[in-house]
């Protein structure tokens, strides 16, 4: 875990003392809104509509237990004694007062935390695999590099205020779980015939308005080439991308507009230019971010000892066992599991945790995994460590705080956006409509049955919650003042990602669960064995699912 | 293809740059002695018409009139609207006395940028000016890409402005103020 030193800490505090400025300048009227509104969303601060939303950094969705409890304190001295895990590794608060940010901001920084680039039309926080360091597919863990990659875009002078906001996902293992292709620049790190470590790069991802998957502009970027190719690409997008309207100002338009390899020749024109420079990642600077991710102190153990003590305690325990199958992964160290702590219970908004929640987070987090936990781009917390021989004892705690609801991965493990009931730029309510999938699906052996399933809920098309890239995607949309839902089949997230295609005309709240219902009727018959939902509808296409769910009552 | 910049006469003319009386300059309240010349005035102007003194040109006019003037190198500025890329001065940055970029509204980052490859790649030594609409909060960072003069628009108490060029006394990433970027200054300790 990355650790500050005194030049972080004054950074963090001239920050916090810059805010605390801004924000009494703006409530003595020195300040007009229109000109604190990117200062504030640069800190993290939304004004939403029941009050001020603030969006606290977790860099690549990295914790320790000391942050995760200041956490609890803050969400309970200046909130309603909740938070909220985002698609984005982050926090956010729904009802913190404007007047106290300042002080959460300086709370933050003793723990090493902050609200920085956030929101706004900046580099945001660079994001990754919640399951980086411990994956048994991981070709190289990602978080040195994503580490660099923050320092470099922290307070980055040139880049605070480019046409829109900027998202940099890295992903270091075979699988793509940090969907890097719906970022405005995706990382790949790859190794080339010679062992060399570097980095494939994808441009102009997105979701909202325009939907599109990123495309590859470099196979093999070398490793010291990483932070002069990134800057390379932001300037180029800096001076081309478009001002004139916000909705085609992405990197995405412009990637599109220009032709992909247009823009990858003025990437490469701009590289060749500062390729060489002070932003070099000498060996020296890669070594000393790799410092920062030790590996852990583990035991070591015999092969498959810890598993035999599992099979024990799983045969005897069918609910254990399921746990077990479902919200734990494989570990690269003998006698280790990662385990997902599942905030989706039913009824409860998917992310939402409570002060009490963080703070056994933190507990089981100091007993169970060295003392750190990962926000996943799911809504959920891993503790990436875990003692096989210990699981069994973590799950029982993980169950009194209700975070081991047997569900990572299934249907309603769903991501799901604030929606209707906190954001003011809703078209209809997503919590509800979560909610009430998941009390139709409660049947855990259904959901086992129905294998892998992302569902991804959004309120309105800026698509927080990922609506174009859940296999099944529902998205809020407005009809004269009133609230439905569209449909959309066929996105995904990893290596293969797609974007879904439109089901047919939207659907009343009401109809929502019945129209899931139907979706997944004709995935079940028509899937070959163990074939998972994405697969069967790349196979049969859409139109069988259209046929059922708009078929006219006979 | 995105527009490229638009350098014709034709170009829309929007709010244009101020010109103050003072404007801070290498962190000290001064009196401006250059005159910015915005775009649009409908005179012709040609070389032989424009006033003596300091001036300072649109780049289009600048460029049309950039061989005439060569006897008044000294006084001749020029600048750039946030459409106008440093490429298109490029070389001829070294012999200007001085550059300014126009931040038509402050969110509007392409000076940024300008004002870095001014510096760093087309070697420009002179004042490099900030006008329009920026704002104090963005001090540091004009700064940090290498401006060293702001002219604020309309009246302002410039004195009390100058507190925020030290809001950041430190820096993550190289920029023109800072040859090496921290993981590199760190990595050396
Ligand atoms: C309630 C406060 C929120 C507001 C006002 C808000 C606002 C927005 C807006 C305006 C966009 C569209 C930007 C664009 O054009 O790309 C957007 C996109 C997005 N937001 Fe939110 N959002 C909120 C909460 C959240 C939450 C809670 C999450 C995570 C659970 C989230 C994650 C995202 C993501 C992943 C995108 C997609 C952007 C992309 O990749 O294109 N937002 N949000
Ligand atoms: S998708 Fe729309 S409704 Fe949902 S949080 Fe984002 S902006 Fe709000």
């Amino acid at each position: 875990m990355y650790r500050y030193d005194e030049q972080d800490h004054k950074l963090i505090r001239e920050r916090v003392a810059q805010f605390r400025g801004q924000t009494e300048r703006y409530l003595a009227g020195e300040l007009s809104e229109e000109e604190f509104l990117p200062l504030r969303l640069q800190n993290g601060l939304y004004v939403q509509r029941l009050a001020p939303m603030l969006r606290i950094a977790v860099p690549y969705g990295l914790m320790n237990s000391t942050q995760v409890r200041r956490l609890a304190h803050i969400t309970r001295k200046y909130d309603k004694g909740y938070a909220h895990f985002t698609t984005r590794q982050n926090v956010q608060l729904n009802w913190p007062n404007l007047e106290d940010v300042p002080d959460i901001l300086a709370e933050l920084a003793e723990v090493e935390m902050h609200a920085v680039q956030t929101s706004g039309n900046c580099i945001r926080n660079t994001t990754t695999d919640q399951f980086a360091g411990v994956a048994r597919d991981e070709l190289v863990d990602p978080r040195p590099y994503c580490e660099l990659i923050r320092q470099w875009s922290t307070f980055h002078p040139e880049f605070a205020f480019l046409p829109r906001k900027f998202k940099i996902a890295v992903c270091g293992a075979e699988e793509d779980r940090a969907a890097i292709r719906a970022h405005d620049i995706g990382v790949q790190i790859v190794k080339n015939d010679q062992g060399e470590t570097g980095f494939q790069v994808f441009v102009g991802g997105g979701l909202g308005r325009t939907p599109i998957i990123g495309v590859a502009i470099r196979d093999f970027l070398p490793e010291t080439h990483l932070l002069s190719y990134l800057e390379a690409i932001v300037r180029v997008y800096n001076q081309l991308g478009r001002r004139d309207n916000k909705f085609k100002a992405r990197i995405k338009i412009l990637v599109k507009a220009m032709g992909a390899e247009e823009f990858a020749r003025r990437v490469e024109a701009e590289w060749e230019q500062i390729k060489d420079g002070a932003e070099q990642l000498t060996p020296e600077a890669i070594e000393w971010s790799k410092r920062f991710f030790p590996e852990p102190a583990y035991k070591t153990f015999s092969e498959g000892h810890g598993e035999a003590v599992l099979r024990d305690r799983a045969g005897e325990d069918k609910a254990f066992a399921r746990w077990l199958e479902r919200n734990t992964f494989p570990h690269r160290v003998d006698g280790y599991q990662a385990v997902t702590l599942s905030t989706k219970p039913t009824g409860i908004p998917p992310g939402d945790v409570t002060d009490r929640q963080l703070e056994a987070i933190a507990e089981l987090a100091d007993k169970y995994s060295f003392g750190e936990v990962r926000v996943t781009h799911e809504q959920n917390v891993v503790l990436a460590d875990v003692e096989q021989e210990q699981l069994f004892d973590l799950w029982q705690e993980a169950r009194k705080h209700g975070f081991a609801t047997p569900n990572i991965g299934t249907l309603t493990d769903m991501i799901c956006c604030p929606g209707g009931d906190y954001c003011s730029l809703a078209n209809a309510k997503s919590i509800p409509v979560a909610e009430a999938i998941q009390r139709k699906f409660d049947d855990l052996d259904y959901l086992y049955d129905l294998g892998d399933l992302d569902l991804n809920i959004s309120g309105c098309m800026n698509a927080c919650g990922h609506h174009h890239i859940g296999h099944i995607g529902i998205l809020g949309v407005d009809k004269k003042g009133e609230e439905f839902y569209q449909v959309q089949l066929g996105g995904s997230a990893n290596e293969k990602a797609s974007l879904g295609k439109v089901l047919g005309p939207s659907f009343s709240r009401d109809e929502m669960p019945e129209t899931i219902g139907k979706i997944l009727d004709v995935f079940v018959e028509n899937r070959q064995p163990e074939e998972f939902f994405i697969d069967t509808y790349n196979r049969i296409g859409l139109q069988p699912f259209k046929e059922r769910v708009y078929a006219k009552a006979s | 293809m995105p527009k490229p910049a638009n350098l014709s006469a034709k170009k829309p003319v929007g709010a244009q740059p101020e010109n103050p009386a003072q404007l801070i300059v290498d962190g000290a309240v001064v009196e401006n002695e250059w005159n910015l010349l915005p775009l649009g005035s409908d005179e012709e102007i040609s070389a032989r018409s424009l006033a003596p003194g300091k001036v300072i040109l649109p780049l289009s006019v600048w460029l049309a009139l950039r061989e005439d003037l060569q006897g008044r190198k000294d006084e001749i500025g020029v600048w750039l609207d946030s459409d106008e890329t440093a490429d298109l001065i490029g070389e001829y940055a070294a012999e200007l006395p001085l550059i300014a970029a126009n931040f038509p509204a402050f969110t509007d980052g392409r000076g940024f940028t300008a004002a870095r490859l001014l510096r760093q790649r087309y070697g420009f030594k002179g004042e490099l000016r900030a006008v329009g609409n920026f704002i104090r909060d963005q001090l540091t960072y004009l700064k940090r890409c290498g401006f060293n003069s702001f002219a604020f628009q309309g009246e302002q108490p410039l004195q009390g402005l100058l507190a925020s060029m030290q809001d950041f006394t430190d820096s993550y990433q190289t920029a023109v103020d800072q040859p090496l970027p921290i993981y590199r200054r760190r990595a050396l300790a």
